[in-house]
């Protein structure tokens, strides 16, 4: 398997808050500091804006902003540069549809309040995280769960998934498509939010 | 502003770049195609960042390899029988696997080893069945009369088909265990002899016979610690048993362990020197489950789980804060 994201993971812990980033330096921040945000960004997306259909769409744009922003400055502290800028965008939608949801306001004031909480216990967080990969698996459709898990598991290569689940390689790869999708939703998200698009 | 791509789409297409990676031949003109895909837009990038994240996260999932995988034949392309008969007593013994090595040393006698990162299983005629773990050396002398084992190195677990007017007996570091019908984990560890019953019954006696207190009846889930000088007896449920069985599916699970633990029983399967700088990290403890010779993805545990910088140097890993 192709390896390089680590290394620019090591290297974007050593730029400071302020410091312009490398391309991979960016990646690797966004990673580490933006993406483990996307089940309350997506929790506070939903609470606050109306049509559901539109959310995968406002978390992408909002992505797209962080990652512009950030490249020319890397903020202090991911978690309130995420909310405001995720506050700002649904400001401006708010103010293109000339509605506002109710929640909204109470909820942008309390944002920043709870930026920095305190550090769990690394073991029970790793505990937490195998349980919820183990529920991940088992949500996922059955024929992608099949190739992701000899994938994934067993560690054999795309064509002798073909071969040992029967089905073209063409077939193979589109479980495996889909079942990473679905899985970078159900781990990205809380326990219970997978079911998006 | 230009209407963006809807969300959905770039992240279908950021999963279908990320398994054609992952799963099939990936060339320099793949990467390159990749790039350019990358860099037509941040919205490209981040969906593939983030897709790439989550599949990285998956690597843990080793351990959810099931037990019954135990159950089922190799694939065809990795049998490997090797169908012995000595002359005498026709008993067979069958190895499969790809990295075993044997010697035959005395007619009666047949040693069976493993390098490090490498596994065995044997079969004997009478359905026992032995499985050698990392760098295990092993001697067995099986025929009408005696079933003799000598563990000489290493880590082996014991299914045995129980006969009581054959007893089963196998010695390492010149403690005793004699099966009473019996499943049993041996591990000889730097002049410490640990015998762990997973099902069944098993007696072991120590090296030194006479002394009536350094023998022991072990039920599942006992675990006896033999020294030179000493035996003890502990119990542990099966579920931790089953945790310290985990290599025979290739796998090493880490329930609570400090990192020292961890890469000194990762140290048992790959040639590579760990070494931890700092003491304070050394007590961490670390929860998971990983590939026994994948070192690179132990690496990336260290890295990403207990965000720890590691460096690679002169055939050592370094950890450290």
């Amino acid at each position: 398997m192709v390896d390089t994201p680590d290394k620019n993971r090591e290297s974007a812990g050593q730029a400071g808050p302020g410091a312009v980033m490398s391309a991979p330096e960016l990646r690797g921040w966004f990673a580490r500091e933006v993406l483990p945000l996307e089940a309350i960004l997506i929790q506070f997306l939903r609470r606050n804006w109306r049509n559901k259909s539109e959310i995968e769409d406002l978390l992408q744009e909002v992505y797209v902003r962080v990652y512009e922003a950030a490249r020319k400055e890397l903020p202090q502290s991911a978690k309130p540069f995420v909310f405001r800028i995720a506050r700002n965008l649904l400001i401006n939608r708010f103010r293109q549809q000339q509605v506002v949801a109710i929640e909204a306001v109470a909820d942008l004031d309390t944002l920043e309040v709870s930026a920095d909480e305190p550090a769990p216990d690394r073991a029970a967080i790793a505990h937490e995280e195998f349980r919820r990969l183990q529920a991940a698996i088992d949500r996922l459709p059955p024929r992608c769960r099949e190739a992701i898990t000899l994938g994934r598991i067993e560690g054999l290569n795309g064509r002798e998934i073909a071969q040992r689940m029967g089905i073209s390689e063409a077939a193979v790869s589109k479980h495996l498509a889909r079942g990473m999708s679905i899985l970078s939703d159900l781990l990205h998200r809380e326990p219970g939010e997978g079911e998006v698009s | 502003m230009t209407e963006p791509e809807a969300a959905k789409g770039v992240k279908d297409q950021a999963a279908d770049w990320l398994q054609r990676r992952e799963f099939w031949n990936w060339s320099a003109q793949d990467q390159s195609d990749l790039d350019t895909w990358l860099a037509q837009s941040p919205a490209h990038e981040i969906a593939f960042v983030r897709m790439e994240a989550a599949w990285r996260r998956t690597e843990r999932l080793g351990a959810l390899r099931k037990p019954m995988r135990l159950a089922q034949p190799l694939s065809r392309s990795r049998r490997w029988p090797i169908l012995m008969r000595t002359a005498a007593a026709s008993i067979a013994v069958v190895v499969i696997g790809a990295a075993g090595f044997l010697y035959v040393s005395r007619p009666s006698e047949k040693t069976f080893a493993t390098p490090i990162g490498g596994r065995e299983t044997l079969k004997l005629a009478d359905g026992s069945v032995i499985q050698l773990n990392t760098d295990t050396l092993i001697t067995l002398r099986i025929n009408e009369r005696e079933r003799h084992v000598e563990l000489k190195r290493g880590e082996a677990y014991f299914e045995v088909h129980h006969n009581a007017t054959l007893p089963f007996e196998v010695v390492a570091q010149g403690h005793r265990i004699t099966d009473l019908g019996t499943k049993f984990l041996v591990r000889a560890d730097r002049g410490e002899l640990e015998v762990s019953l997973v099902a069944g019954k098993a007696r072991i006696d120590t090296a030194d016979k006479n002394d009536q207190a350094h023998s022991a009846v072990l039920s599942p889930g006992d675990v006896a610690v033999a020294t030179a000088g000493s035996l003890s007896v502990v119990r542990k449920s099966q579920s931790t048993l089953q945790t310290e069985l985990s290599w025979q599916r290739g796998v090493l699970i880490f329930d609570n362990v400090t990192l020292a633990e961890a890469v000194g029983e990762l140290g048992r399967y790959n040639h590579r020197k760990f070494v931890i700088a700092d003491p304070a990290i050394a007590r961490r403890t670390i929860y998971g489950a990983v590939p026994a010779t994948d070192v690179d993805a132990f690496i990336r545990v260290a890295r990403n789980v207990m965000g720890l910088k590691v460096q690679q140097k002169d055939g050592e890993i370094v950890f450290s804060q």
